[in-house]
């Protein structure tokens, strides 16, 4: 076979992993969702018709207008405007947020379960304190201890989430370990590093998959939570979770300020379920064709 | 160096269990020319699999030795575990669970290569394609994935696998025993051909009879993780010296209307391998049971050249 082939050999199997998420069709449905909050996000300064803080106190708890589409805030802020820009940092925080957790807490579940014995003991029982700390508790200690920020509360609210995908893949690490193509890896020579990524992670996959499109929901809030006691964004800058917190005082007087940051999270999380479940079953090869 | 390409003397395998020492395999002895088969046969839990997994490092053996082309690898580890690798490999017994759900039958042959050699993508691309024409899978299967072939086929992924990188011996842990009859034969065959090609020595675990028949020059008998017999195969079919061979052979069916053979029926519970105690293990299902064999262990001995049996009255029951 030719160097040329295999090229092609290896684009023909990229395209066909894009032919089948295109053709499932939930998973369609998030993907273009995604994208559309993706593109919103970076180009924010272009679609958003007002700046995030500008503020008119002559129109203040507007409802819905031709002027401002979703109504104005409490300062007199178009809530549209601040909803896009807020993207910006609600989605970072989600998906980094998220990627510090399942990488952490992956790895070191992944170790635990491989190892098994002391190494596991000693791991879970460590992640079973972690565990105790109420995990909203843990990532404001961290971020005090870090100083506030976007970065700060990211690292912090990947960490504090970290325990329960330990957790999660420790289990499916378990079962799958025991196949017999693990012996037959190590047969031909594999190590440890090579065992757990290259033959164990891709198959205990899944639970991870659904576990981190649910985090991110969960990431965005913890966010919000932080942002109110100010450790996280600091005001004026627009965050959803922060943006709910912050309206919550007029939830019974004035609903559009809680209600479209509430709904954009909840789209996001939508999207995000849709798009895991549908990578998961392209990510299968059982389930193809 | 020996003659031989590996030999075992005394090899033990013990596991540590809540209610005491499993003695998994205690005390095999046996030596194997290169291009040769050795055979062990024995019934469910004697503990074939562990030796067998016990020879390719798979588990570190309890005492004894194994000496492999002159160099004893019992302890071996690092850079020496590394080097033996590419000389001693293994066939599992399930095809179905001893590939990678996940990796193309492309990817699963390639993984021995890019762990071990130094060809370059190419060179490997290349070898991945011969190995697959060696075992006879269809170049239009490369992007298959394990689950889209049958048995037979994903077997032949696992030798080839186990070929890629170039071994003088390998361990078929009951190779055929997940397939169906009619491809069995197909996967000794093969076995047999590469076997010729290569001049592979195997150890070959299995408990169907006619199979080891069929591949072994020598067959060694196992019970109870003790070996009872190791003779050449043809001699070991017309005359048993230990009874539970006997028993063990006089299951096999015999086709014929006029030949009947005796069927010995074992009666008796198996002794549990935790803590066996003294004697013969094979004492309480033996219907040539004296005192002397449940007071005293028997020792493996030469009753005739060649023939080694472990039994108290080898030479009587033969």
């Amino acid at each position: 076979m030719t160097e040329l082939s295999m090229q092609k050999r290896r684009s023909s199997r990229r395209r066909e992993f894009w032919l089948r998420l295109c053709r499932n069709k939930a998973a369609l449905i998030g993907m273009v969702i995604l994208s559309v909050l993706i593109i919103t996000a970076v180009f924010a300064p272009i679609i958003a018709p007002y700046h995030y803080d500008e503020q008119n106190y002559q129109i203040t708890n507007q409802l819905p207008s031709l002027a401002h589409p979703l109504g104005t805030d409490n300062c007199g802020r178009d809530i549209l405007s601040r909803l896009i820009y807020g993207s910006r940092v609600s989605l970072q925080i989600g998906f980094i947020a998220v990627g510090i957790g399942a990488a952490v807490g992956g790895l070191l579940g992944a170790v635990a379960a491989f190892y098994g014995k002391a190494v596991d003991n000693i791991i879970m029982r460590c992640i079973d304190i972690v565990l105790a700390i109420p995990s909203t508790l843990l990532a404001i200690s961290i971020s005090a201890a870090l100083g506030p920020g976007l970065t700060n509360a990211m690292i912090a609210i990947g960490i504090g989430s970290a325990p329960n995908y330990a957790r999660i893949v420790r289990a499916s690490v378990l079962t799958v370990k025991e196949q017999e193509f693990v012996e037959a890896a190590r047969c031909v020579g594999a190590s440890d590093a090579y065992i757990i990524l290259r033959e164990i992670l891709p198959n205990a996959l899944s639970p991870i998959i659904v576990q981190a499109t649910l985090g991110v929901a969960s990431a965005i809030l913890s966010a919000a939570a932080l942002s109110f006691i100010g450790l996280g964004i600091q005001p004026p800058s627009p965050e959803w979770g922060a943006m709910l917190s912050a309206g919550r005082v007029y939830i019974r007087d004035f609903w559009p300020i809680v209600t479209f940051p509430g709904v954009a999270i909840m789209i996001t999380i939508f999207a995000l379920n849709l798009f895991g479940d549908g990578l998961r079953d392209v990510l299968d090869p059982k389930l193809r064709r | 160096m020996s003659e031989y390409l590996m030999e075992v003397k005394d090899l033990k395998k013990y596991f540590k269990t809540r209610s005491g020492m499993l003695h998994a395999v205690d005390g095999v002895t046996f030596s194997l020319r290169p291009g040769e088969t050795l055979g062990v046969v024995g019934e469910s839990g004697c503990g074939k699999s562990t030796l067998g997994r016990t020879l390719v490092k798979l588990l570190e053996p309890t005492e004894g030795q194994i000496l492999f082309e002159g160099e004893d690898i019992t302890y071996a580890r690092g850079v020496q575990l590394k080097r033996l690798r590419t000389r001693i490999q293994m066939i599992f017994q399930d095809p179905f669970s001893s590939l990678n759900p996940r990796k193309t039958v492309r990817e699963s042959i390639l993984e021995p290569l890019k762990l071990n050699s130094a060809l370059s993508a190419r060179q490997r691309e290349e070898q991945v394609l011969e190995l697959m024409n060696t075992v006879g899978l269809a170049q239009r299967l490369a992007h298959s994935y394990p689950h889209e072939l049958d048995g037979g086929r994903r077997q032949r992924i696992g030798i080839a696998r186990a070929l890629a990188l170039n071994p003088a011996f390998i361990v078929c842990d009951e190779p055929v025993s997940a397939l169906d009859v009619s491809i069995q034969a197909q996967i000794l065959n093969l076995m047999q051909d590469v076997q010729e090609d290569q001049h592979l020595a195997y150890l070959f675990i299995t408990h169907d009879l006619s199979v080891v028949r069929h591949m072994a020059n020598q067959i060694l008998v196992m019970y109870l993780g003790q070996m009872v017999e190791l003779t050449s195969a043809d001699v070991l079919f017309e005359r048993q010296m230990h009874p539970y061979t006997q028993a063990l052979l006089s299951a096999i069916p015999v086709p014929s209307l006029e030949k009947r053979r005796q069927r010995i029926i074992l009666r008796g519970e198996i002794t549990s391998p935790i803590n066996p105690p003294a004697g013969c293990r094979f004492a309480p299902r033996c219907p040539y049971v004296t005192e002397r064999c449940t007071a005293q262990t028997p020792e493996l001995y030469e009753a005739a050249p060649g023939h080694f049996v472990a039994c108290h009255r080898g030479g009587e029951v033969g």
